[in-house]
């Protein structure tokens, strides 16, 4: 067990969340239950009320969801110094089972509670509440995602044991194949390089291409949920060892530190908003018949898939910039 | 072209419960534009919730309402909201200003969540202001005014949005006869500048004026 | 539009606030002591985590310690010899140290013998601490008495003060021959070994091979005392903060009840906003802000008001509980140290929850109905 200050603020904040998505859930069931725009009776009144509350909730949850994913890896990272072998924050994640797969879900519960958000915004200029069903649907799908999270990330810490030998980045992401991480590790630089820009590449131009056309959104939607896949593999395989200017470190999460500027914040700041604009363009394009939203709706896919383009575009500057300018050179190793 | 429309209104309290109680019983109605409409009746005869409905300040529990003849029965309250503080400005019985800010804030507040500029703002209301002779207070609080000039002050603050329609509900009730008199002048120079103005009030001074193009009587609920 | 909007709701949220001073000051007031109290636990056990690690970075790599019967012993110096054989082992010195009771004082000092010729025989080095409590100057002479005794007295030669006065408040430093002489204790032993290894990854390997020369001895690595003070300090400043916990939930309970007891005047306020054009999520908004406002104003006062009660007060208020020392450590200050992940946590610790529990009743308090007003 635990007792450092920041586990804690991590089960406060876990519980929080999970607390607040119950009961956005609850009323979201009634909502999806007796929901009927047509009746002027209390109870529409009342549910209508409630509509605001779940989306103050979420709005709250979402940003709660991003300080909590930032605040796991740093206190997982500050950690490190209890676990014999841990170098960083991949050493101590490492030490049970929990480890990755809360790290994993939390990232997830994040990108579904942007994508919850996009779709309430969009509900929200309907002037029909177009939206409703889906949107609830989707929130008692993000519910026992959230809980299961919360339930991870306290197995993680109640099961860390101090004696445990783990190993850390250096072995993790080694590039000798013996787990999935050192697979993505030892994927050969060069054309992992290829396939990283050329993804990354086309995800920015299609995402332009849409906000000028509009048109092809489906694929830049899948393209934005490629790019963040291919970018976290790209991260560990060949970005961040240009930060650390070493062969043969690996690791993600060390980004973080101090000692690199903090550069992974920019990194997956921009990374996960992108992935959220991208793939919210794509959850927005079934609905743009629908009356209501007609009007309203290219205007909205147009600016999601411009903020998606314009951070995709900082996440590439922001991973270039020492492939480009610093003097070390990872070819040949 | 009809201004409001309301079809077979009716608007129930506490439904289902022992208390419930019907304040509209299917009320039809059409009021016209740049005219001075007075809703007339005994307390709870249901001016006020009519007046409510009217204003799109709260849904009825059926019919159907037309504002320049497009439905808006159930738009969500975000939509009605924006309509009412486009289309509407409010003067209340008491006046409702708010304590312990000054008439000018008072005056602006309508206008906060339309994201306008503050200097823009704070022209437009004093200009109001001016119009009212109440330039001279605008920095005093609304505690320190007088009867006469809170009840100029609640005008200013309908006015500010540049509304199509004045709801005024009571106006008079806490207001001796000159300054009813003055109210109802107020609201025929109103009506000069083409604005449609809604009255509710159980005041002769309000139905015998001659400003009141239309009386409508009300009486449990229903127009007799 | 969207900022003048905000700017326009942050104008009004202010003079509201304002025009509800005396409500708004108790709220304030009660949140910055509870932020006071988180922040100050906070600070205090990583400013002694820091210092304890401070006085570790200093320390000997690796430490031999002889066992006899499962107790630490006196090491014959013999041993160093051995020691130094093993390649990749140096500087292995002996070290001479102990507690010593001083009964005027009622505390235990620690003797330290330090390097050859810094303190001359009959002459003594002692810390701040020892000099407050033995009101001791330089120059003036100090009485031990020794393991057979004897009564004798030291000259205080120096008064130190250094960067951490968490170690060295307690410290006397004595030469060779008055530690012996004090202690009884016959020459070609020494308290421990300390030795340093030239390369990091070499130092279990090293532990092993003296483990496996010197079967009755102890190995200390360096690495290993700093997890467990690691270990220590998150597991006392956790206590505390879960100790805490139940005025945070006590504060929760209070900021809820606050926000949710509307007063009649407060209820009539949003009616009439509601009345004249205000949306749900414009109060919404706010009330987002008002909570802002108070949050950040209670968070900064209360960590300022902490850092100066750490550092500067030396926090009065729970030394006994967190530190143990109570005799010696009377006017113990510790060196300023704060950065940004504690002020994070401690920020997780106090807003968020507050945020948390005001949610509700500000939804509550934005649903009044417009029509609110004309029904009154």
């Amino acid at each position: 067990m635990l007792f450092h200050p920041a586990v804690l603020s991590l089960y406060l904040f876990s519980i929080l969340i999970s607390l607040m998505v119950l009961y956005a859930a609850f009323y979201g069931v009634q909502i999806l239950m007796r929901w009927n725009l047509q009746s002027g009776s209390e109870l529409q009144l009342s549910l209508e009320k409630k509509t605001y509350l779940i989306s103050t909730l979420l709005t709250y949850l979402f940003s709660f969801q991003l300080i909590s994913l930032f605040s796991f890896t740093h206190t997982v990272e500050h950690l490190h110094p209890l676990f014999v072998g841990a170098m960083c924050a991949a050493g101590t994640l490492y030490v049970n089972a929990y480890g990755y797969p809360a790290l994993l879900l939390k990232l997830f519960n994040f990108l579904l509670a942007g994508l919850w958000l996009i779709l309430n915004y969009t509900d929200n200029r309907g002037y029909d509440y177009p939206l409703i069903k889906k949107k609830y649907l989707l929130l008692l799908l993000l519910a026992p995602f959230l809980w299961i999270e919360t339930i991870l990330q306290m197995s993680f810490f109640l099961d860390l044991k101090p004696d445990v030998i783990t190993s850390c980045c250096g072995t993790l992401f080694s590039t000798d194949p013996s787990s999935v991480a050192s697979e993505i590790a030892s994927l050969p630089s060069l054309p992992m390089k290829w396939i990283f820009y050329l993804v990354l590449f086309s995800t920015v131009g299609l995402g332009l291409f849409f906000y000028r056309r509009e048109k092809g959104g489906y694929l830049f939607a899948v393209m934005s949920g490629l790019s963040l896949l291919v970018s976290m593999a790209s991260l560990i395989s060949f970005i961040s060892l240009y930060f650390y200017e070493l062969p043969t470190h690996h690791c993600p999460f060390c980004l973080l530190k101090k000692e690199y500027g903090y550069a992974g914040y920019p990194l997956y700041i921009a990374l996960l908003g992108g992935a959220i604009t991208g793939m919210g363009v794509g959850v927005l394009m079934p609905f743009r018949k629908i009356v209501s939203l007609k009007e309203i709706l290219p205007s909205i896919q147009k600016r999601a898939a411009l903020i998606s383009a314009i951070l995709y575009l900082i996440f590439l500057i922001v991973a270039t910039y020492p492939v480009l300018f610093s003097t070390f050179r990872l070819e040949g190793y | 072209m009809n201004m409001i429309q309301l079809l077979n209104i009716r608007k129930v309290f506490n439904m289902g419960r022992p208390n419930e109680f019907t304040a509209i019983h299917g009320v039809s109605l059409s009021i016209h534009p740049h005219q001075v409409t007075a809703l007339k009746g005994p307390s709870g005869s249901g001016k006020t919730t009519l007046l409510s409905i009217l204003g799109c300040m709260a849904r009825p529990t059926s019919g159907r309402i037309m504002l320049f003849d497009r439905e808006i029965t159930s738009l969500p309250e975000r939509f009605l909201t924006e309509i009412r503080r486009k289309t509407f400005g409010f003067v209340f019985q008491q006046f409702h200003l708010i304590k312990g800010i000054t008439v000018l804030e008072n005056v602006m507040l309508p206008a906060y969540p339309g994201g306008e500029g503050y200097g823009a703002l704070r022209k437009r209301a004093m200009e109001i202001l001016d119009l009212l002779s109440l330039s001279k207070k605008a920095s005093s609080r609304v505690e320190w005014l007088s009867g006469g000039e809170a009840q100029r002050t609640a005008i200013a603050r309908a006015l500010i949005n540049r509304p199509s329609v004045m709801i005024a509900d009571e106006p008079t009730g806490h207001l001796d006869s000159r300054l009813s008199q003055e109210f109802m002048q107020i609201m025929g120079r109103l009506k000069q500048d083409r604005k449609t103005i809604l009255i509710a009030s159980h005041d002769p001074i309000v139905h015998e004026s001659e400003t009141v193009d239309r009386v409508i009587e009300m009486r449990d609920g229903r127009i007799i | 539009m969207w900022i003048e909007k905000q700017g326009n709701i942050i104008d009004f949220t202010l003079s509201s606030l304002l025009r509800r001073k005396r409500k708004n000051l108790a709220l304030i007031s009660v949140y910055m002591l509870v932020i006071f109290f988180f922040a100050s636990v906070m600070f205090f056990t990583h400013a002694i985590k820091k210092e304890a690690s401070i006085i570790l970075k200093e320390a000997p790599e690796m430490v031999v310690q002889k066992m006899a019967g499962g107790r630490h012993e006196l090491i014959p110096l013999g041993y160093i010899e051995q020691i130094k054989e093993i390649r990749g082992a140096h500087s292995v010195k002996g070290r001479l140290w102990g507690y010593y009771y001083d009964p005027v004082a009622g505390a235990n000092f620690t003797l330290m013998v330090p390097g050859e010729g810094e303190v001359e025989q009959g002459g003594i080095a002692v810390g701040k601490g020892v000099s407050r409590v033995r009101f001791l100057d330089e120059e003036d002479e100090m009485e031990f008495m020794a393991s057979d005794g004897e009564v004798f007295g030291l000259k205080v030669k120096q008064i130190f003060s250094p960067e951490s006065e968490l170690v060295s408040s307690d410290l006397i430093l004595i030469s060779e021959e008055d530690f012996r002489k004090l202690f009884g204790m016959v020459k070609g032993v020494a308290t421990d070994i300390v030795l340093s290894v030239r390369n990091p990854k070499e130092l279990s390997t090293i532990a092993l091979k003296i483990a496996e020369r010197l079967p009755d001895t102890r190995i200390i690595l360096r690495e290993e005392m700093l997890r467990t003070y690691e270990m220590v300090f998150n597991w006392r400043g956790g206590m505390m903060l879960v100790v805490l916990s139940g005025t945070l939930l006590a504060f929760i309970i209070f900021s809820w009840d606050r926000a949710s007891g509307l007063s009649a005047e407060e209820r009539r306020e949003i009616g009439i906003l509601k009345a004249i054009g205000w949306e749900t999520s414009d109060v919404i908004l706010m009330k987002f802000w008002e909570g802002t406002v108070i949050s950040v104003s209670s968070f900064f006062v209360g960590v300022f008001l902490a850092y100066l009660h750490v550092f500067f007060l030396s926090s009065p208020l729970f030394e006994p509980a967190l530190k143990g020392w109570a005799i010696l450590y009377p006017k113990f200050k510790l060196i300023p140290f704060i950065d940004f992940y504690q002020i994070a946590t401690l920020f997780f610790f106090t807003v968020v929850p507050y945020t948390g529990a005001t949610i509700i009743p500000s939804w509550r308090a934005a649903t009044i109905d417009p029509d609110s007003v004309m029904r009154t």
